[in-house]
């Protein structure tokens, strides 16, 4: 288990997933530092964190996209984290996005290369630092096959979850743990307006309960249970009968 | 991006299919007030019980702001989000020692709700209702402007909005002024009174307790008529406490929580059941008169610790009925009112009266006047609906009025006669600032407010 007095730096916390992962360890006691583009946003989620919880907030400018000032930004962090969530990603509109090439590039490097190169600059650092320390990568079940819907998103999701694989077993032996969680439907302002199937949709705060007790008990890969039922099956299915199916 | 869904008040009557859309207050308000649509009304956390919170066009969800931005530890001012809930008030300042200065009888509520719905609680009688201790809030007008309104600023929007049901715009965030208690305990009294006159009188003679309310007993009838036991209620001080609570008087062990699983059947609720149940109820009170502790949670909410209770009226849903009488009137008002009651042969669970002190001129819409509130509630049936005729009829003799927040079905000369001028001039601010052509709900559709 991770000290409750160890600081935690959240990637891309604006999302509500994030929100409410920083809200979980709030509540736990844990520093927080919230990173995302626009830094001025972030402030009222800072001081609602800070004044539910008494816990010390602070905020940072953070873009995924620049990955030349990663290593910069971590090391100009007040204090060095000792767990680093990343919720960095878009899941954008497919239809649209495939047929412009800088929408393309965008989906990619906003699921896939930002986040990579990050964590790859946040593992150095906290494997560096030595003591227990964790590093959570927010994929998704549409990395785990490819759909029609929404499968530019999910390829980049899948890439990042292969990263996050590699990164674990590369600390496999150190105090660094490495956890891939693969949120199914969550009600966020990412799936607003889509009508999502009630036994499968969590809420945020759920969700980032059972995250939060799956990192206590080191888990590598986190789905929602029913949620890995269902992408077993689907991972499963033979292609020729998958590539038919209406998911 | 708005979604349909399917929503109701409290009451589970009427139920509507409403386009909705989360009030994201970081995300600006390119699109008007009415986020897209024609008209809109806000939304807390539907705990109003008839339709002040539908609009079929556009109901906006303030649930999803819900952020406290900051607590000066000298004043108790706390600036919130217009959606974070009581309950997550309470949660977090109770521990700390504070307590929000006016409560309704749920924290399931948000503070835009209880902004616009100016709720009371049992301490009207000298702490004036919800409003009296809010010290600005942001509104999202017609004009698409966000204005700052006080009883200084903007005066007359601020006035408008307390008690307005939504209707002259969206509240954004508030400053509320919180109040420092010695505890998490309620020193209670239980006073049982034979008759009417009897709670009258402890109600009149206990004006200098801070918190009083009394649950009646609407189907006793002749000499116990009006039967009740009145609640009497002051914070305690650690002093007051025993063991552990005098060393930690802020911590509270955890609440079992219950649930209603499914709809009562309809047979459930019968002037049998309810007669057997309220006698044992009163005589359990008179058992258990005089004082005692208990936390704050059983004493201001003993509802919320049962989640979905409306479910107990069955699947038709019930209609919640709330009268406040003037003073000059309120006996005999009373003493009719609770006559067609046991007359129809309708009883009621919850039948709570209530002191309340002088109301707020100001407020437009404000529901309290200085007298007797009475608050009921019944499934929804052809025979209770004549029977809530009934009791306006009785309420607009006295001069009395209908609580906005409860109501589902009174007609718009019953409003009329409830509010007179003031409802006048709150409908010539909605003209005047064009709230009328955007801020809707079927309530004030119903009602032309």
């Amino acid at each position: 288990m991770i000290p409750t007095q160890s600081p935690v730096l959240i990637l891309g916390a604006r999302s509500d997933i994030a929100r409410a992962m920083a809200a979980e360890f709030a509540a736990r006691g844990h520093p927080l530092m919230l990173a995302g583009r626009d830094p001025t946003g972030l402030e009222r989620d800072a001081a609602d964190l800070a004044l539910r919880h008494q816990v010390a907030v602070s905020v940072h400018a953070f873009d995924a996209l620049e990955l030349d000032a990663h290593a910069a930004f971590f090391d100009a962090l007040p204090q060095m984290p000792r767990v680093v969530v990343c919720a960095v990603g878009v899941l954008g509109d497919q239809d649209v996005d495939v047929t412009d090439p800088a929408r393309v590039r965008q989906i990619i490097d906003s699921n896939f290369t930002g986040p990579a190169h990050a964590l790859e600059v946040a593992a150095q650092r906290l494997a560096a630092a030595g003591g227990p320390a964790a590093i959570v990568g927010i994929g998704s079940v549409a990395g785990d096959r490819g759909r029609a819907k929404n499968y530019l998103y999910g390829a980049a999701k899948a890439g990042f979850a292969a990263y996050l694989s590699g990164l674990r077993q590369r600390y496999i032996a150190s105090d660094l743990h490495v956890m891939t969680v693969k949120p199914g439907f969550v009600a966020t302002a990412m799936t607003e307006g889509m009508d999502l199937p009630g036994p499968l949709t969590s809420t945020p705060e759920a969700f980032a309960k059972q995250v939060l007790r799956a990192l206590d008990r080191k888990r590598m890969v986190y789905y929602v249970p029913r949620w890995r039922l269902l992408m077993g099956i689907i991972t499963h299915l033979p292609e020729p009968i998958f590539a038919r199916t209406k998911f | 991006m708005s979604m349909t869904k399917s929503l109701s008040g409290w009451g589970r009557w009427p139920v509507r299919d409403c386009q909705t859309i989360p009030l994201r207050v970081d995300a600006g308000f390119g699109d008007g007030p009415g986020f897209g649509a024609r008209t809109a009304i806000a939304r807390g956390n539907g705990r109003s019980y008839g339709d002040p919170a539908l609009n079929p066009d556009m109901t906006v969800e303030a649930t999803a702001a819900r952020r406290m931005l900051s607590f000066d530890i000298e004043t108790g001012e706390l600036v919130l989000e217009a959606g974070v809930m009581l309950a997550d008030v309470l949660s977090v300042f109770v521990p700390r020692g504070w307590f929000p200065p006016v409560t309704p009888g749920t924290k399931l509520v948000t503070i835009g709700g209880m902004i616009g719905a100016d709720v009371h609680g049992k301490n009207h009688h000298g702490a004036g209702s919800f409003a009296d201790h809010v010290n600005w809030f942001d509104l999202l007008c017609a004009d698409g402007r966000v204005r700052r309104c006080s009883p200084q600023e903007n005066a007359d929007l601020f006035h408008a909005t307390c008690g307005g049901m939504g209707l002259t715009g969206h509240i954004l965030a508030a400053s509320i002024r919180l109040q420092r208690v010695g505890s998490a305990w309620i020193r209670q009294t239980t006073v049982p009174v034979p008759d009417l006159d009897g709670a009258m009188e402890v109600f009149e003679t206990n004006l200098d307790t801070t918190y009083s309310v009394a649950w009646i007993d609407c189907l006793a009838g002749g000499a116990d008529r009006g039967r009740s036991l009145v609640y009497l209620g002051e914070h305690a001080e650690p002093d007051a406490l025993e063991g552990t609570s005098r060393s930690d008087p802020f911590h509270l062990p955890p609440r079992r929580r219950k649930r209603m699983p499914m709809d009562a059947p309809g047979w459930a609720l019968n002037r049998l059941s309810l007669r057997a149940f309220n006698h044992v109820y009163y005589r359990a009170g008179c058992r258990a008169a005089g004082p005692g502790i208990v936390d704050y949670d059983s004493y201001f909410y003993p509802l919320d610790s049962i989640d979905n209770w409306n479910r107990l009226y069955g699947a038709r849903g019930f209609a919640q009925y709330q009268c406040a009488l003037p003073l000059s009137t309120a006996r005999d008002a009373l003493l009719e009112q609770l006559d067609a009651i046991s007359g129809a042969g309708l009883g009621s669970f919850l039948a709570v009266l209530k002191r309340l002190g002088p109301g707020a001129a100001a407020r437009p819409l404000s529901f309290p006047i200085e007298g007797y509130t009475l608050a009921l509630d019944f499934p929804v049936s052809s025979r209770a609906l004549t029977l809530l005729d009934r009791l306006d009829e009785i309420t607009i003799a006295a001069g009395g009025r209908l609580y906005l927040a409860k109501d589902s079905r009174m007609t718009q000369s019953t409003a009329e006669a409830g509010y007179g001028a003031a409802l006048t001039r709150f409908r010539t601010l909605r003209a005047e600032t064009g709230a009328s052509a955007i801020f809707q709900s079927l309530q004030s559709r119903r009602l032309a407010l």
